[in-house]
């Protein structure tokens, strides 16, 4: 891998659902450690962009390759371990399981002792400080024995962005982590987003335009699950199209 | 954690050991074979467990693993004079190699789909079972199993010598089980059941531990079917229909999910209840299923899961 080999490129990347061209034709390209923000109204596609990317759906045109290779083809788990990691829109926790093991699966879900049988959980410290240290970094320490489910919304969001940080990802999805939180949980969630190593790239979708803009160097902007136009933030804050699909067309 | 008061389960499982330790040389030889029973049982439950509790996969054919685990010591035994451990190595590799087979047709598939194919998978077996009459008997099913303190050639004969060799084999079993729960791999497979396709994005490959967890569970049930087939002396398809299956879930479920301990005390409660009822009435499924409805209602978690109730 050289060193400004893009972490991910997608090439006429399409998703069609029935006669529904949920994403149609989306080239895209994000560089290593690169702050990548996808905008677009409801119903863009910007989620289902994200599906594919990570391998949730399977696309039924283009390529998708990640850090040179070609993923396309490739389930999630097998993308996963090739440096991708993702956080839902809509929560996706272990609800019945403590904040530890939540924690756990997400340490040893690229650890080839996932499949150790034989031996206590607990009998690995290294495992077990790993987990605990992410936890800490997220501020969650504090919650290691309580059940997911029992979080408030902002610990279960700080969760959710905790676990796809486990594996050391290379290219992480954030799928809105700033929704439904309070004015207070999104300015520290804000906080946590910047302080994320800047040798990962980070492709964010937010619907908050200032966010969006405070948090990212390029943006994406999709409408109907095309690509409107993409570029350094300041001139997509300047294209009017962009401008009339947020704002309406201007008065005459 | 699993154990976040580890006090208490440890506490249980020792005072029932000890129980089943000292009680039976007190006991009529009728109250041995119920407790031997019970034990036998409640290494199936916890296998079945494994699978439903744990992973959340609902089988409806897991009798299946103990009934051919328990023909293959039949046949090894009675047809070719097999010595016991050609019997008990044979009955456990069987058992667990036919998992292994079915594992693969029943891992990509969940909830009511996977209970709709082991459901029709056990009824296949029973069929063969039933109608495979030269190798399994038929109805008639095979009798003269030697007893297994005297194929093994123990130096103690009777019930009791049974009754202590099944406690033998059962705590090995809990122990084995219970450190396959608390493993890397245990952890995995309650993450399955709480939220597959998180798993999935993490870096699971989700299948391969479905169907770790559905061989591994097939290995227990194989053992506490070869001590079946050791404890009766004779195999027949009842072992393998699906009155046998659906009363293992019922010992799971009544017990408590995802426990191993309420399990146990599901199948000690459902052989107590089998055979205290049937002395009375032939009627005894009917209040099997009032026993069952009273527990959903007043227990929907399981009679061991009610201990820690107001813990959200």
């Amino acid at each position: 891998m050289t060193a400004d080999q893009p972490a991910l490129v997608l090439e006429q990347v399409s998703r069609h659902f029935g006669g529904l061209k949920a994403v149609d034709g989306v080239n895209l390209t994000v560089r290593p450690g690169e702050r990548h923000a996808v905008i677009g109204p409801n119903g863009a596609g910007k989620t289902t962009l994200f599906n594919l990317i990570s391998g949730e759906l399977p696309a039924t045109g283009g390529r998708v390759v990640l850090f040179g290779d070609e993923v396309t083809a490739l389930p999630p788990h097998q993308r996963a371990a090739r440096g991708i990691a993702r956080t839902f829109q809509i929560t996706k926790l272990f609800p019945n399981l403590t904040v530890l093991e939540n924690m756990l699966l997400a340490c040893e879900a690229l650890d080839a002792r996932k499949l150790v049988m034989h031996r206590a959980l607990g009998s690995y410290p290294d495992m077990m400080q790993r987990a605990k240290a992410v936890l800490a970094d997220f501020g969650l320490a504090a919650f290691e024995q309580e059940t997911a489910r029992n979080l408030s919304y902002g610990d279960q969001r700080k969760l959710e962005v905790a676990l796809s940080m486990a594996g050391r990802p290379r290219l992480l999805l954030l799928d809105e982590p700033m929704a439904g939180l309070s004015a207070g949980e999104s300015t520290s969630m804000q906080a946590i987003l910047t302080k994320l190593d800047r040798s990962i790239a980070v492709l964010l979708i937010e619907h908050d335009m200032d966010i969006a803009f405070a948090f990212a160097e390029r943006v994406t902007v999709l409408h109907q699950g095309r690509v409107l136009t993409e570029g350094t933030k300041d001139a997509v804050a300047a294209d009017p199209n962009v401008q009339q699909i947020y704002l309406g067309t201007p008065a005459q | 954690m699993a154990g976040r008061r580890p006090g208490r389960n440890s506490v249980a499982i020792a005072l029932a050991v000890a129980l089943l330790v000292v009680a039976p040389p007190l006991l009529p030889s009728y109250w041995v074979g119920l407790l031997t029973q019970m034990v036998i049982l409640a290494i199936l439950a916890m296998s079945l467990d494994i699978l439903l509790g744990y992973t959340g996969l609902p089988s409806l054919g897991h009798a299946a693993f103990f009934g051919v685990a328990a023909y293959a010591v039949a046949v090894l035994s009675v047809r070719y004079g097999a010595n016991f451990w050609v019997c008990v190595l044979g009955g456990i590799l069987i058992g667990t190699l036919l998992s292994a087979v079915l594992g693969l047709i029943v891992s990509h598939v969940r909830d009511v789909y996977f209970l709709m194919i082991t459901l029709a998978i056990g009824m296949v077996l029973w069929g063969l079972g039933h109608r495979w009459i030269p190798v399994t008997g038929g109805d008639n099913g095979i009798s003269g199993i030697p007893p297994l303190e005297v194929h093994a050639g123990l130096p103690f004969q009777g019930p009791l010598a049974l009754h202590y060799a099944t406690l033998v084999v059962f705590l090995i079993c809990a122990g084995l089980m219970r450190l396959v729960v608390r493993s890397p791999f245990g952890l995995t497979l309650r993450g399955i059941r709480e939220n597959e396709g998180r798993m999935k994005s993490l870096g699971f490959n989700t299948w391969l531990h479905c169907y770790l967890s559905f061989v591994v569970a097939g290995a227990f049930a194989s053992v506490s079917g070869v001590m079946w087939a050791y404890y009766n002396g004779f195999v027949s398809p009842t072992y393998l229909d699906l009155t046998a299956s659906s009363e293992l879930f019922l010992m799971v479920t009544l017990g408590g999910p995802s426990t191993l301990v309420g399990p146990m005390i599901g199948a000690g409660a459902i052989v107590l209840l089998k055979n205290v009822m049937s002395a009375y009435t032939a009627r005894w499924l009917l209040i099997l299923g009032i026993v069952y409805i009273v527990a959903i209602l007043a227990a929907p978690q399981g009679l061991w899961n009610l201990r820690k109730r107001p813990s959200a």
